[in-house]
Order: C-alpha cells, then sequence, then structure tokens
C-alpha cells in the first residue's frame, strides 16, 4: 500500500485540517448556543468561560493551516503548467480540467471560487478567538456580541464548506499526485 | 411593588454596564475582520482585470497573484484592526451597526469572490 507525497500533502490539508475545521465548526454553533441560551443547561465547569476562546482558537490554528498549506504547498502543484505538447496531462490537473469542455467548469468556478472564499474562513475565526478570550465571562454583558459570533461563525462554515466541497470535487476530476511514493504497508510477495 | 419591579432591573443593568469592559475592542476587531473578507474579493478582482496588478500581486512565482492578494488582504486587515483598537479600546461604540455593516462586508466578500459574480465587474 503506497501513496504519494503530494497525495500525502493533499490528504493533510483536506481530510485533516479542513474537514476537521468543518466538523469543530458545527461543535462551535452547538457550545455558543449551550453558553448562551437563555433557556439552555447552565455553565458550571470552573473552566468554562475559557472554552469557548480556547475552542475558537483551536479552530482558528486549524483554518490557517488550511489556506496555508493549501496555498503555499498544494496550490503550487495544482497550477504546474504543462510542457508544449503534452498528451498525458494527469501531473498537471489544472491543464487536464482546462482540457475538456465538461471539467473546465471545475476550474474556472470550482477552484477560482475556492481558492479565494477559503481566506474568508482564518480571518473570520480569528475575530472570533480575539473576541471571546477577550471578553470571555463579559460577554455575557454585550448580546451584540453574541449575535456578531453566531453570524461569523455561520459564515466562517459556509466558506469553509464551499472550499471544501469544491477541493474534493476538483481532487476527484484531477487529483494531485506525484513526488516521493511512500510506502505504507508492506505487499506479501 | 411595581416601582420595586422597576427598580431592580434598573440596578442590575446599572452594575452589569459598569462591570462590562468597553466594547470598542471587540468592535474593533469585528469591523476588520468584515473589511478583511472584502479586501480578498476586491484584490481577486483588481488582479482579474488588470495584467499590471496580477503581476504586481505576484509575491511567490509558484502561487502566481494569489500570493499577493492573500497577503495583501491579510496585511490590510491587520491594519485596520490596530489602527480601530488603538481608537476605540477604552470607548463604547454602536455595536448594532458595526455587526451590521461588517457582516454586510464579509457577505459582499462571499459574493464578490464567486466568479460569475466577480465576471460581472
Amino acid at each position: 500500500m503506497e501513496i504519494t507525497a503530494h497525495s500525502l500533502w493533499t490528504l493533510v490539508h483536506g481530510m485533516g485540517f479542513g474537514a476537521l475545521y468543518l466538523l469543530a465548526g458545527s461543535g462551535a454553533l452547538i457550545l455558543l448556543y449551550l453558553r448562551f441560551s437563555t433557556d439552555g443547561p447552565a455553565h458550571t465547569l470552573p473552566g468554562d468561560d475559557y472554552l469557548l476562546g480556547i475552542y475558537f482558537t483551536a479552530m482558528a490554528a486549524l483554518a490557517w493551516l488550511t489556506v496555508l498549506s493549501g496555498t503555499y504547498i498544494i496550490y503550487p502543484w495544482y497550477r504546474t503548467a504543462a510542457p508544449a505538447g503534452a498528451t498525458n496531462l494527469a501531473a498537471f490537473p489544472r491543464a487536464l480540467l482546462l482540457s475538456h469542455p465538461a471539467t473546465r467548469q471545475w476550474h474556472l468556478i470550482g477552484m477560482e471560487w475556492k481558492e479565494h472564499v477559503a481566506w474568508i474562513v482564518p480571518i473570520a475565526i480569528t475575530m472570533a478567538a480575539y473576541v471571546a478570550i477577550k471578553y470571555a465571562r463579559d460577554i455575557r454583558n454585550h448580546p451584540q456580541l453574541r449575535h456578531s459570533l453566531y453570524g461569523f461563525v455561520i459564515i466562517s462554515l459556509f466558506a469553509a464548506g464551499i472550499a471544501g466541497f469544491f477541493g474534493a470535487m476538483l481532487d476527484k476530476n484531477a487529483p494531485v499526485d506525484g513526488g516521493q511514493t511512500i510506502q505504507l504497508i508492506q505487499g506479501e510477495k | 411593588m411595581s416601582t420595586q419591579t422597576k427598580i431592580v432591573p434598573e440596578i442590575s443593568r446599572s452594575i452589569a454596564d459598569s462591570s462590562a469592559i468597553p466594547n470598542g475592542s471587540a468592535a474593533a476587531a469585528i469591523l476588520s475582520a468584515g473589511v478583511g473578507s472584502i479586501a480578498v474579493a476586491i484584490f481577486d478582482l483588481a488582479a482579474d482585470k488588470s495584467a499590471v496588478a496580477k503581476d504586481l500581486f505576484v509575491f511567490y512565482k509558484p502561487t502566481g497573484a494569489l500570493s499577493g492578494e492573500t497577503t495583501v488582504a491579510v496585511l490590510l486587515w491587520l491594519a485596520v484592526w490596530t489602527i480601530l483598537h488603538w481608537r476605540w479600546r477604552k470607548r463604547n461604540v454602536s455595536l448594532p451597526r458595526i455587526n451590521l455593516v461588517a457582516l454586510a462586508l464579509l457577505g459582499l466578500g462571499l459574493l464578490l469572490t464567486f466568479p460569475p459574480i466577480g465576471d460581472l465587474f
């Protein structure tokens, strides 16, 4: 069982950082509801006021890792130009997608949207982390801050969902592959 | 009885207000996040429409213009955050209005990065 270095990075970027962010985002909405809902269960743990800040900070770290690994590690492999006259474009995902009318839009809409919209996510969630840490218990005195946190977390989740969906579809249509082969499990002879 | 029920909420509101940290720091973070989001979209549009801007945004060749567009947007976001934080950190500002503007900028950023909408400009 083998995997190439480029595929492994794609997995780390998408299934590791990105998918974990989406999972954490759903958890963040539940956490916000539990902390601030008037009819929800009251918080009892001593460090509960700081839980939200720690949680959002972890999400911000995931978001930054996702966009930085995507932009500076995987995207250069994706957009590598194919040599003139190349007929096998498997190693050039962008060129491969653009070479067929049926797949062109995956690049022209999918990648073009994904590569930019994803950057909104770390900006939005870093703000949420800062506010949750700075105001901690005091958020209860600022109902408008809670509305803002809800809004930004929901939009960041939506943006991350767009990036995740197109990332998965792009990898399905033109996988980023290549680099050193890593043997995971030795096959039987 | 009716006077008492009127006074108690007044007192608790007053206590809550006096113990609250001014909302200026949060407002600065919220508004600057909106500015950062729209900046990503605007720099993307600029690079799409102008070959000069596209070249200027190439900070790291393997990534192309995306490297500069996002780096400048992040720097702008941090600069706006720093300036607003400095000005508002000890004040209470109108948070509903800031929220509205910031969420509108965030939503616009989301829409303008969508290629069919960005191509309209």
